[in-house]
């Protein structure tokens, strides 16, 4: 996942030797790519400080962009590099959310540790866990890179390239307000007449990942927990069985090598399950992964509801100008009761009105047909990224399982080869 | 030996350090042969025995008392004179002969299986199917087959201690279970009792002291042991006379050094068997906890297949794996339970048994010594070493040959069983890991292979 050929790039090539999945990722995707290998390299401790005076220690993340060009033959071009803080990648998230709603963007890896097995730490400065947000910042950036809309996006390109002046560039787009107030949307409840049966099952279908990957983490952490302790007992039996071959004459040997073998097979699980965090950590992304999709599925729904509600208000409009025109009063309004009680309008005045409403009317047809075309490119672009999502999760998720199989296979081999040895030992006791 | 006793004696406590070989080991000791009186044969045909060719002193006195003990008739009735495996002329063929336990004749089989339930009126039992197969001729029949219960093992354990207190006997499962805690007639408890009996028989069986008692000859061939039982007929060896007679409260001087060395040996290794024990019970629970999770892991890839499209078979391989290696830990720790942990704890009750013997030893010493400072200090020179006195050293220096015998046995079968224990550990473990690896090994080309293009390669 986090070389700089790009994850789909590079998952492309190994698992499609057909180039049978050409078609599904344009032409455009690799682009960026094409042009630049990305990579976060490294990860540094800085002290400054913040917004409140106060002295932090926070960390920095060392980018490095490279110029390719796949014509030449010699691509030995410097690395350019600059240095971004975990809250400059919040920034550019945040800014493409707004700017392209109906893209299910990338997640950045986790603020804080979470689902921790009690032997990890939960530390941010713990050097396990920056270097394993190093490695999701890098995927982050790669995964944005060949999406095929997002990759064209210049203030990401100046994330990568421009190290001043980057901030009060963002914040120039305006960004910043609408990003509240989407916040604000998604949070709201509103009731849609006619949903689209598509965006629901979608809807539906985000929620469930979402509650399954936040399910399967929690136990996978506690399964790795009991793991540990299983193997971290068995170093017991080295201690005991040391202090037992002291006692011994002939089976004193085979013993005490036994005993090794157990403190080994006791030391062998922290690569093992450090080794199986990378796999949490595929299950993280597709966790946040959910909850963007959930994001365009809600945009979505807004904007429908916008367009029934810009329809709604249309409808009465031209109702309300109906019964002007033909003096019913079918729908109830105060003006109108007051008018009933306190004498008929002028003529003079029911014509000013009338033109109001037809001014009204007016907008109403516009804005009716701008919240459709608006509702209708939404629906087009968010479906067809939502395919592209589709094939990569499915790629990628199959990936993570068969190397999460690879691991088990792995650990019941090393588990085999300590238990032989043992065996050997104490059969020669 | 302290240093007061004015004669020297020909025990292996007296010797000096030089001579007195390494209690743990298997190495020839230079040793009084045991002339266990009555007793149909003695250790002797192991490998650590030879007839003393240093110390000339020891060896008419042994054949003396050898000699003297022809007249006596043996226990099951055959004169002390005819050939038996325990008179003197078979004892000296047999000794160039035999190299190593396993040389020993087997000519006598013993098995305890088909565990059944009795509900009578009173109450509510095991029996367990004794089988022998034996080509001795103190057995009427070539092969027996009759029932017993715990009780009546129980009887057989009491009665050997009785009537061979010089000797090792090996332990019986645990008489005592708590009613509430433990399930007296569940499978698993039934088996690993009848596990534990078979293995205390044929230890008895393996004993070339302890297999020709005559308990063990009724136990093996009374239809009817309750009557027998009433008769309260204890058949002791001579040996077993005097020691049962041996009054406590004798202070012991000094302990052979071997028979320290011994000692402390017990101590230490059953401090070690508990710390064993508790390390694999403290696993069994983590493994277990350990379970637990693993149970709950299985359903969530499950559900999760259920929402998916094509992840649903992968989703479903992966659950299915999980369950596999579910399945697998939920044997292992049952085999341990079952396995593992009743032998280290019939050590721990085999080596309680030892320390017994080696008390009473100690206790036969003291007497010995008592009785020898008192008549040094009547200061009777006249007639010498009284008889009484006489019969005490004689008791020494059986039972110290006796328990030699039997704690180099004990150590060669220990020696087995830890093996056999150990590598049926580490076996249980290759045997688990191996099943796991079968299930995520056969999954792989699931994972891999694709729906659109799997078509294609058709």
């Amino acid at each position: 996942m986090a070389d700089s050929g790009g994850p789909e790039a590079a998952q492309l090539s190994s698992n499609d030797p057909k180039g049978e999945l050409g078609d599904v990722i344009p032409e455009e995707a690799r682009s960026l790519l094409r042009k630049m290998e990305i990579s976060v390299a490294e990860a540094e401790k800085r002290t400054g400080k913040n917004a409140v005076n106060m002295l932090e220690t926070y960390t920095v993340y060392l980018i490095e962009t490279r110029r390719v060009d796949s014509s030449a033959e010699n691509q030995n071009f410097s690395p350019d590099s600059l240095w971004r803080r975990y809250s400059e990648f919040e920034l550019l998230r945040n800014y493409l959310l707004v700017t392209y709603p109906f893209v299910i963007v990338p997640p950045l890896p986790e603020k804080r540790a979470e689902f921790v097995w009690h032997k990890l730490s939960a530390d941010n400065m713990d050097p396990d866990f920056v270097e394993r947000r190093r490695i999701g910042l890098e995927n982050f950036l790669l995964r944005v890179a060949s999406h095929p809309i997002l990759s064209n996006d210049k203030i990401f390109y100046d994330f990568l390239t421009e190290e001043n002046g980057w901030k009060e560039e963002v914040m120039e787009t305006g960004f910043q307000p609408k990003a509240d107030s989407r916040l604000k949307a998604l949070n709201a409840t509103f009731r849609v007449k006619n949903p689209d049966k598509r965006f629901t099952e979608l809807k539906h279908y985000s929620d469930e990942l979402q509650s399954v990957t936040s399910q399967l983490l929690r136990v996978r952490a506690r399964v790795a927990d009991r793991l540990y302790g299983v193997y971290k007992v068995h170093g017991n039996y080295g201690r005991v069985f040391s202090e037992w071959s002291a006692i011994e004459r002939e089976m004193g040997d085979g013993l005490q090598s036994a005993g090794h073998h157990m403190d080994a097979y006791a030391a062998s699980i922290d690569d093992i399950l450090e080794e199986e965090e990378n796999y949490a950590d595929q299950l993280k992304e597709y966790l946040f992964y959910a909850e963007a999709l959930k994001a365009v599925c809600r945009k979505h729904e807004l904007l429908q509801y916008e367009l029934e509600t810009a329809a709604q208000d249309l409808m009465s409009k031209k109702q309300q100008r109906e019964e002007l025109a033909s003096g019913t009063v079918r729908t109830f309004s105060l003006k109108g009761m007051t008018s009933k009680l306190f004498g008929q309008e002028t003529p003079e005045q029911r014509e000013a009105k009338m033109r109001v409403l037809e001014e009204q009317i007016q907008e109403g047809e516009e804005l009716l047909q701008e919240k459709k075309t608006e509702c209708d490119e939404y629906v087009r672009n968010a479906w067809s990224d939502m395919e592209r999502f589709t094939v990569q999760k499915d790629r990628d998720l199959r990936e993570a399982m068969i190397s999460y199989a690879v691991m088990q296979i792995s650990m019941c081999k090393k588990g085999i080869q300590v238990w032989t040895n043992a065996k050997e030992c104490f059969s020669k006791m | 030996m302290s240093a007061g006793t004015p004669k020297s004696l020909p025990s292996s406590g007296q010797k000096s350090i030089q001579d007195i070989s390494h209690p743990l080991s298997a190495e020839e000791s230079v040793l009084t042969p045991s002339p266990d009186v009555g007793n149909t044969t003695s250790s002797l045909g192991e490998k650590q025995y030879s007839f003393p060719l240093t110390t000339s002193l020891q060896a008419p006195a042994c054949m003396a008392f050898i000699h003297s003990y022809q007249d006596l008739s043996l226990p099951n009735g055959t004169p002390a004179g005819t050939s038996s495996p325990g008179s003197s002329s078979s004892l000296l063929n047999r000794l160039q002969l035999d190299d190593d336990l396993d040389g020993e004749t087997h000519d006598l089989f013993v098995s305890v299986d088909d565990p059944k339930k009795h509900v009578s009126t009173m109450e509510t039992y095991i029996t367990y199917r004794v089988t022998t197969k034996t080509s001795r001729t103190e057995f009427d029949l070539p092969e027996y087959s009759l029932r017993r219960r715990y009780q009546d093992f129980d009887w057989l354990r009491n009665k050997l201690e009785e009537s061979q207190p010089t000797h090792l006997i090996p332990p019986l499962p645990e008489k005592f279970v708590m009613k509430g805690v433990v399930d007296r007639f569940s499978e698993e408890f039934v088996e690993t009792r009848r596990k534990a009996l078979d293995k205390f028989l044929k230890r008895v069986a393996d004993h070339p002291v302890l297999s020709f008692n005559e308990n063990f000859n009724v136990f093996l061939t009374a239809k009817d042991l309750n009557s027998y039982k009433k008769q309260g007929l204890t058949l002791l060896t001579k040996m077993g006379e005097s020691v049962k007679y041996v009054t406590g409260g004798y202070k012991l001087r000094a302990r052979p050094l071997e028979f320290a060395a011994m000692g402390d040996y017990l101590d230490i290794f059953t401090q070690k068997l508990g710390t064993i024990d508790r390390i694999a019970q403290r696993i069994i629970k983590e493994e277990s906890e350990y379970l637990v999770e693993l149970r709950e892991y299985s359903p969530v890839y499950s559900s999760w297949a259920g929402c998916e499209g094509e992840l649903q078979k992968p989703l479903e391989g992966v659950s299915s794996c999980v369950s596999s290696s579910s399945s697998a830990l939920e044997e292992l720790t049952e085999d341990m339970s079952e396995d593992f942990l009743p032998v280290l704890r019939e050590y721990v009750l085999y080596i309680e048994s030892m320390k017994n013997v080696l008390k009473k030893r100690d206790q036969v010493q003291a007497e010995y010594e008592a009785k020898l400072e008192a008549v040094v200090l009547r200061k009777d020179e006249k007639s010498g070493v009284p008889a009484d006195v006489e019969k005490c050293q004689d008791r020494v220096e059986c039972f110290n040959a006796d328990l030699k015998a039997d704690w180099d046995r004990w150590q060669n079968n220990k020696r087995q069983d830890f093996r056999q224990l150990l590598t049926g550990m580490a076996d249980r473990n290759i045997q688990y890991y191996e099943k796991c690896l079968a299930a995520w090994e056969s999954i792989i080309p699931l994972l891999q292979e694709k729906p659109d293009i799997k078509s294609e390669t058709d």
